[in-house]
């Protein structure tokens, strides 16, 4: 993987701004098919933990299926774009849903309540093979990742509008914001459902990290002005209004708005200097 | 502390002619209207007829909260309203707008 390589697969802005409305980006099928082969070999027997915080090159010696599949180029320029040069690797996990296991997680978000305003952790979800509705796919909730709870404090929400219940292709990776409402699905087939996933921690400040040359195209305005349909009424207002402080402090601009909804009710006139 | 063996848990209840068990509808509305549109749902089954569970379904039962008490259900909680807390005023968390409902099902010993 050469620098040209990486930087040519780098996110756009429109697909940042994807990303900050609703929590999670979807790469279909990027994965190649003797990579996805070689994952249903290796995955079954796990992967090998490592300490928290390892660095990506001293987690996965080079040449390792997990060093290749983060080489593959769609996944390294979103990386890339989303945490930066050198992430440290948080943990990785091969989740696995048996068939007919009969349960399905509550849903939650990983680890702990997380509020940061100015980083975020990534979740990649790897999918080696092709998932079918009756195969218990990741549910996650689109727009979710802001929404201040802490873990499986929302196991009581089984269905909301708008949610996603993962079907994919094989070799298809999603790629998480750390709050994401996510949970894996009942496996009612007699297939197991396999999912490799990797948690990054950013080393670097996480601002214009991407391919900006389309920072001013209204498609980014209109991707985070995206509604979904469990929002209640008065709450999405101020979702945008999270989603425009997520924006400023990506790219550093604060006067950057949505309707105004942060402006004005920022709006201090008599504290103004002359 | 000593480790101290657990209490025997107790026997479930044997239905008797005209027992009844709960079924239990959690709603979350878009405002706090009971007759706004329904956003999420739950589903809790004490008969143990079915078992729903967490992303089982596309579509709510109901349009509306009012829709579920046409059809039935009985209203038994409705989330407060809560001034945000100072400082959080714009923060977004949980869903604000939750109303439970029951129903009351024969069991299959009763008669």
């Amino acid at each position: 993987m050469t620098e040209k390589t990486r930087t040519e697969h780098l996110l756009n802005s429109v697909q940042m701004a994807h990303f900050v409305s609703h929590g999670a980006i979807r790469l279909d099928a990027v994965v190649p098919e003797e990579l996805n082969d070689e994952a249903m070999r290796v995955l079954p027997a796990g992967v090998p933990p490592v300490p928290y915080g390892t660095p990506v090159v001293g987690a996965y010696p080079e040449g390792s299926f997990v060093r290749r599949l983060l080489a593959v180029p769609r996944i390294a320029g979103a990386v890339r774009s989303l945490v930066g040069p050198g992430p440290n690797i948080d943990h990785h996990a091969v989740h696995v849903r048996g068939p007919r296991e009969g349960e399905a997680q509550p849903l939650h978000a990983d680890a702990i309540i997380d509020v940061r305003p100015d980083a975020f952790d990534v979740q990649l979800m790897y999918y080696p093979h092709a998932v079918t509705l009756e195969m218990g796919g990741t549910l996650s909730v689109p727009g979710s990742h802001l929404r201040r709870t802490n873990e499986s404090d929302t196991g009581r929400y089984q269905n909301l509008r708008g949610q996603d219940r993962l079907v994919c292709p094989a070799g298809t990776v999603v790629f998480l914001h750390h709050g994401l409402w996510h949970g894996g699905r009942r496996n009612d087939s007699d297939t197991p459902r396999y999912m490799f996933k990797i948690r990054f921690n950013p080393t670097v400040r996480q601002r214009l990290l991407w391919d900006t040359s389309d920072l001013t195209d209204p498609r980014v305005a209109a991707a985070l002005d995206t509604d979904f349909p469990w929002y209640e009424q008065a709450t999405g207002r101020l979702e945008r209004y999270q989603r425009v402080l997520m924006w400023r402090a990506l790219t550093g601009d604060d006067t950057f708005d949505l309707d105004h909804w942060v402006t004005r009710v920022s709006n201090r006139p008599q504290e103004a200097t002359t | 502390m000593t480790p101290s063996t657990p209490a025997p848990a107790p026997a479930p209840a044997t239905p008797s002619a005209g027992a009844v068990r709960q079924r239990v509808l959690v709603l979350y509305l878009s405002t706090s209207a009971l007759d706004s549109h329904v956003l999420g749902w739950s589903l809790y089954d004490g008969t143990g007829r079915t078992a729903p569970t967490t992303g089982d379904s596309e579509e709510p039962p109901y349009a509306t909260g009012v829709a579920a008490l046409r059809d039935g259900w009985r209203l038994i909680q409705a989330s407060q309203l809560v001034p945000p807390y100072p400082g959080h005023e714009y923060d977004v968390s949980f869903l604000k707008h939750e109303f439970f409902f029951e129903q009351l099902v024969p069991t299959a010993g009763a008669h």
